[in-house]
C-alpha cells in the first residue's frame, strides 16, 4: 500500500512538470495553446490511474528502460488505448548485456533496432498474471509486438516468460507491467 | 449621330456595369466580412478555443456544446429527448429522467439556457434548460455535462418563459406561455377570458446541490408570458416577464393577440414574495407533478410524484407585482448589466420601450397608475419609460449587452443584428443576418459582467448559406466580433435542432474542473461490481441478472448458458477502465432498445427478452482499443422448458475462481 502511495506521488510530479499551457493572446483571438507533443504528453489528473509509461517513469528502478523507450521514440506506444502488458526489465538487466551493448544500442542509427529490441516486450493484449498463469497451463504463447512469440512458463509459484521470471506485477491504466531481471534479447532481427 | 449613339452605348455600358454591380456587391455581402475574419476564428490543430457556448438544440429537446471562436460542435448533451448513441432515456438508469405527469415522454422542445451565476457573473457550474412542450426545467452540470435533474411545473402549459436565474442563483423560473384553467377543469374554451391563469413559477436552487424545488407558484392573470429576465444590481430582487395576448383571445391569435397598442411586462418583487411565503404565505395546493434526479453515486436517476404545490394571488402580496406598459406583444425582456434599464422588444411594434428601473421605483412610490388589470397596478407609462429607440428595424426579438453601455438586438423580420447605445437612444452600427434571426448571445450576456468580445446570432432560416440538404437547410449561428466600434462578422456555422438561445461563458471557468473519470470505488450502483472476481450470472425467477464487466479488451464473463427463450435479461455493465476517455459500449442482437455508452468506473443497465432459441452474440460498440474488434461474447439461448442451469465462463472458467 505504501509503496503505491509512494508511485502515486511520483506520478503527480511527473504529471505536473510535463504539464505546460499558456493562455495566448493577441489583437484578434484568445485561445488556450498547448505544447503538442503527442500522446505520451497528455498529463494526469487526480483520481485517474496511470499509464505504463507513467508508471515506468515513476520508478527509478526503469531508468535505463525509459531512456531507452525515448531513444526509439516509442513512447507514444506506451501510452495508447492498448491495452498491452509490458514485459519491463530493471536497470540491473541491462548490467548483462555484453559491455557496450546500451551505449550502442542508445546511438541514433541503432533506433530501428533498439525499437525491434523493446517491442520484443510489449504485448498488444491484457495478461494480468492470472492469465499468464492459464496462458502456461493451456501452453497458449504470447504475441509480441515485435512479431515474435514468447514462451510462458508457470512452476512452483511462479511466472517467467522468455525464460525470465515474473518479479512483479502493476496494474496500469492501459494494461499491465510485469518487472523481469533481464533483457528479452528476440532471436533474430 | 455619332455622338448619340456613343452616349448611349457608354449608357449601356455603365447600366450593365451598376447592374452587375448590384447582384456581386450582395454576393459580397459574405464579404462584408473583413480581411483578417479566417484569422480570427483559426484555431490550428491542437489548440483550443476560448470559450464554450451552450447553444439551445431547440425541437430536438437537447443542449449542444459549442467553442468558440471555430464554431466546432462538442458535443450534444441529451435532456429532455431520449438519445440512443448515449443510451439516455434508454439504459434502466436514466428512463426515469423522462418521466412526467403523463407518463414516460421521449421528446421535449428545449429553449433556454441560461449558466449558474454568483455575484452577477456567470460561474460555470450549471447551466439551466426549460422544455416548451411538457412543461419541464432541466439542470445540467457543467462537470460532468450531464443532466441531473429534471422538474416538471404544474399549471403551466408551454414553459417559454424560462430559465433564467437570478444574480446568486437564488431562483431559477419558469412562466407559462398559455394561460389554462388553474387547476384543469372541463369548461369551454371561448369562455378563456378572466377565467384562465397564467402560472408564474418560481424554483429555490439548492447552493450545495443545485437541487430544485418550486418555492411559489404566482397565479397571474391569464395572459401569455414569453421571456423573461432577472434584475440585477441595483434591481436585484426583481425579475421581469413579457406579456403578450393581454386581450386574452383563444383564438386566431395572430390577430386577436395583436389588437392592444400595448402589453405589459411584469415586474415581480420576488424577495418580498420569498419574505411572504417563508412567513406562512401562500396556499398549498394539490397538484402532480415529477421531479427526476440523477445520482452520481449510484449512477441512477430516481422520479418522484410531487403532489402539491404552493399558490400565491397577486393581490394577498400588494407591492409585489405591478405592470408595465410595453409596445406591442413585446417578446425579449432584457435587463441591461447595471440592472438599471428593462427592454422591452415589441416584435410587432416600430420603436423599443426603454424603462428606467428607478423611475419604476419612483412611480411605485408615487403611486403613479394607470388603472389595474385583474387587481394588479398598471403604472402610468411616462413615469417609467426611460425613452424610446425609434424606427431601429422591424420585429426587434431580444436584446443582449456589452460592458461599454451599449445593446445588441436582434431583428427577425428585417433580417439584422442593431448596435446601438442605450443611455443616447442612438443606433451605432448594423449587419445584415442571414435570414431571420432569432435570438443573439454574448457570452455572459444575462448578467452584470458580460464578454465584450464575441456575438453569436442564431438564425431560423438559411436558404442559399449552405449545400442544400433536402427541402430543409440547416439552421445555423453566426459569429461576430464586437470588440471594435463596427460589428465584424466572422463566421457561420450551422447547429442542431433550432438554436432557441444561448449561453456562453470563458473556457477556463469549466475546463478545470470537468469530471475524467467516475472513480471505481465509489461507484455505489445497487448491481455494479469491483473486479472481474464479482462478476456472475443470477437467475430470479423469469429474470436473469447479468453483473458484467468491461476493461480493454474483453468482457467478462463472455459465455453465458442457461437463458431460456421468454427471460428478461438485464445487462448491468461496469466500466473497470480508470483512464480518461475510454468508455466502452454495449449492445445485443435483438434487444428492443439502445446500445449502452458506459463511462470509466460506471455500471450502467439494458434489458434483452429473447425470443428465439439459439446463440447469440454481444460486443463492444465504442472503439476501445486495438482488439476493439475482439472485445465480444455468446449468450446461449435454450427453450423454456429447458432444464439448463445458468452458467457463465470467461476463457474456460468461472470468473472468480482461481484455477489450480
Amino acid at each position: 500500500m505504501k509503496t503505491n502511495q509512494l508511485l502515486w506521488i511520483f506520478v503527480l510530479i511527473f504529471a505536473f512538470s510535463s504539464c505546460k499551457e499558456e493562455v495566448k493572446e493577441n489583437a484578434n483571438v484568445t485561445t488556450i495553446v498547448k505544447d503538442h507533443k503527442g500522446q505520451a504528453a497528455v498529463e494526469l489528473t487526480e483520481g485517474e490511474q496511470p499509464n505504463a509509461l507513467q508508471v515506468a517513469a515513476s520508478i527509478p528502478d526503469f531508468s535505463t528502460l525509459v531512456v531507452a523507450v525515448k531513444a526509439a521514440e516509442v513512447q507514444d506506444a506506451l501510452v495508447n488505448a492498448g491495452p498491452l502488458t509490458v514485459f519491463a526489465p530493471v536497470n540491473t538487466a541491462f548490467d548483462k548485456l555484453p559491455e557496450g551493448t546500451v551505449a550502442s544500442l542508445l546511438k541514433p542509427e541503432s533506433k530501428k533496432t533498439l525499437a525491434f529490441i523493446l517491442t520484443n516486450h510489449v504485448a498488444p493484449a491484457n495478461y494480468p498474471l492470472k492469465q499468464l498463469k492459464k496462458e502456461a497451463k493451456k501452453g497458449r504463447k504470447l504475441y509480441m509486438a515485435s512479431g515474435k512469440y514468447l514462451t510462458v512458463t508457470y512452476k512452483d509459484g511462479k511466472a517467467s516468460v522468455g525464460g525470465t521470471e515474473i518479479l512483479k506485477s502493476v496494474k496500469v491504466s492501459n494494461g499491465w507491467i510485469h518487472v523481469i531481471g533481464d533483457v528479452l534479447v528476440p532471436s533474430d532481427k | 449621330m455619332k455622338i448619340i449613339l456613343k452616349s448611349i452605348f457608354l449608357f449601356v455600358i455603365t447600366a450593365t456595369f451598376l447592374t452587375s454591380c448590384a447582384p456581386s456587391d450582395k454576393k459580397n455581402n459574405k464579404g462584408a466580412i473583413s480581411g483578417n475574419a479566417a484569422e480570427k476564428v483559426y484555431v490550428a490543430p491542437g489548440e483550443l478555443d476560448s470559450h464554450y457556448a451552450f447553444i439551445s438544440g431547440g425541437f430536438s429537446g437537447q443542449l449542444s456544446v459549442y467553442g468558440l471562436p471555430s464554431g466546432r460542435l462538442f458535443r450534444v448533451i441529451p435532456v429532455f429527448s431520449q438519445d440512443a448513441e448515449k443510451g439516455y432515456g434508454y439504459s434502466e438508469e436514466t428512463k426515469p429522467m423522462l418521466n412526467t405527469s403523463h407518463g414516460f415522454v421521449p421528446w421535449g422542445d428545449s429553449h433556454h439556457p441560461d449558466i449558474s451565476q454568483t455575484n452577477g457573473s456567470v460561474d460555470g457550474r450549471w447551466v439551466f434548460i426549460n422544455e416548451n412542450n411538457t412543461p419541464r426545467i432541466a439542470r445540467i452540470s457543467l462537470e460532468t455535462f450531464e443532466t441531473e435533474e429534471i422538474i416538471e411545473i404544474p399549471n403551466s402549459a408551454g414553459n417559454h418563459s424560462s430559465s433564467f436565474v437570478t444574480e446568486n442563483s437564488e431562483y431559477v423560473v419558469a412562466g407559462t406561455r398559455f394561460s389554462v384553467p388553474f387547476p384543469q377543469r372541463d369548461m369551454p374554451i371561448s369562455e378563456m377570458k378572466g377565467n384562465f391563469s397564467g402560472a408564474l413559477s418560481f424554483l429555490k436552487i439548492d447552493q450545495e446541490t443545485g437541487h430544485m424545488n418550486i418555492d411559489f407558484q404566482i397565479k397571474m392573470p391569464g395572459f401569455s408570458y414569453d421571456l423573461s429576465h432577472p434584475g440585477r444590481g441595483k434591481s436585484h430582487g426583481w425579475f421581469f416577464f413579457s406579456t403578450y395576448n393581454t386581450e386574452e383571445a383563444n383564438t386566431l391569435m395572430e390577430v386577436n393577440a395583436s389588437q392592444n397598442d400595448k402589453d405589459f411586462i411584469a415586474a415581480i418583487n420576488w424577495k418580498k414574495i420569498e419574505e411572504y411565503v417563508a412567513n406562512g404565505g401562500g396556499k398549498m395546493q394539490p397538484a402532480n407533478y415529477a421531479h427526476n434526479t440523477w445520482n452520481d453515486d449510484t449512477h441512477t436517476a430516481t422520479s418522484v410524484m410531487k403532489k402539491q404545490v404552493l399558490v400565491v394571488e397577486p393581490k394577498d402580496v400588494p407591492g409585489a407585482i405591478y405592470f408595465l406598459p410595453t409596445a406591442k406583444s413585446p417578446h425579449g425582456c432584457d435587463v441591461d448589466p447595471t440592472g438599471e434599464y428593462i427592454i422591452g422588444n415589441g416584435k410587432l411594434a416600430a420603436s423599443m420601450t426603454v424603462h428606467s428601473f428607478s423611475k419604476m421605483i419612483k412611480a411605485i412610490d408615487d403611486k403613479a397608475f394607470d388603472g389595474d388589470a385583474y387587481g394588479i397596478p398598471i403604472l402610468k407609462f411616462d413615469a417609467i419609460n426611460y425613452g424610446m429607440l425609434n424606427q431601429p428595424g422591424l420585429g426587434p426579438l431580444h436584446t443582449e449587452f456589452d460592458t461599454r453601455g451599449n445593446a445588441y438586438t436582434t431583428f427577425f423580420i428585417s433580417s439584422e443584428v442593431v448596435k446601438w447605445n442605450v443611455e443616447d437612444l442612438k443606433v451605432l452600427d448594423r449587419h445584415p443576418v442571414y435570414y431571420s434571426v432569432g435570438h443573439l448571445m454574448i457570452p455572459g450576456g444575462n448578467s452584470r459582467t458580460p464578454d465584450d468580445k464575441y456575438l453569436v446570432a442564431m438564425n431560423k432560416i438559411t436558404k442559399d448559406r449552405y449545400l442544400p440538404t433536402g427541402p430543409e437547410v440547416t439552421q445555423s449561428a453566426q459569429l461576430f466580433d464586437i470588440s471594435g466600434e463596427k460589428l465584424d462578422l466572422l463566421l457561420d456555422f450551422p447547429t442542431i435542432g433550432e438554436p432557441h438561445y444561448a449561453a456562453g461563458i470563458a473556457a477556463e471557468k469549466i475546463m478545470p474542473k470537468s469530471k475524467k473519470i467516475y472513480r471505481l470505488d465509489e461507484n455505489k450502483h445497487a448491481y455494479g461490481v469491483q473486479s472481474e472476481a464479482e462478476t456472475r450470472v443470477v437467475r430470479k425467477g423469469k429474470e436473469v441478472h447479468i453483473y458484467m464487466t468491461m476493461i480493454r479488451s474483453h468482457f467478462s464473463p463472455d459465455n453465458i448458458e442457461g437463458v431460456k427463450v421468454g427471460d428478461k435479461v438485464f445487462f448491468h455493465v461496469t466500466n473497470l477502465e480508470q483512464d480518461y476517455d475510454v468508455p466502452h459500449g454495449i449492445s445485443m442482437i435483438g434487444a428492443n432498445t439502445s446500445e449502452l455508452l458506459v463511462m470509466p468506473g460506471r455500471t450502467a443497465t439494458f434489458t434483452w427478452e429473447p425470443k428465439e432459441v439459439g446463440v447469440w452474440p454481444f460486443y463492444c460498440t465504442d472503439f476501445c482499443s486495438a482488439l476493439h474488434q475482439e472485445m465480444q461474447g455468446y449468450v446461449r439461448v435454450s427453450p423454456r422448458n429447458s432444464k439448463a442451469p445458468i452458467s457463465y465462463t470467461l476463457d474456460g472458467d468461472i470468473p472468480g475462481e482461481e484455477e489450480e
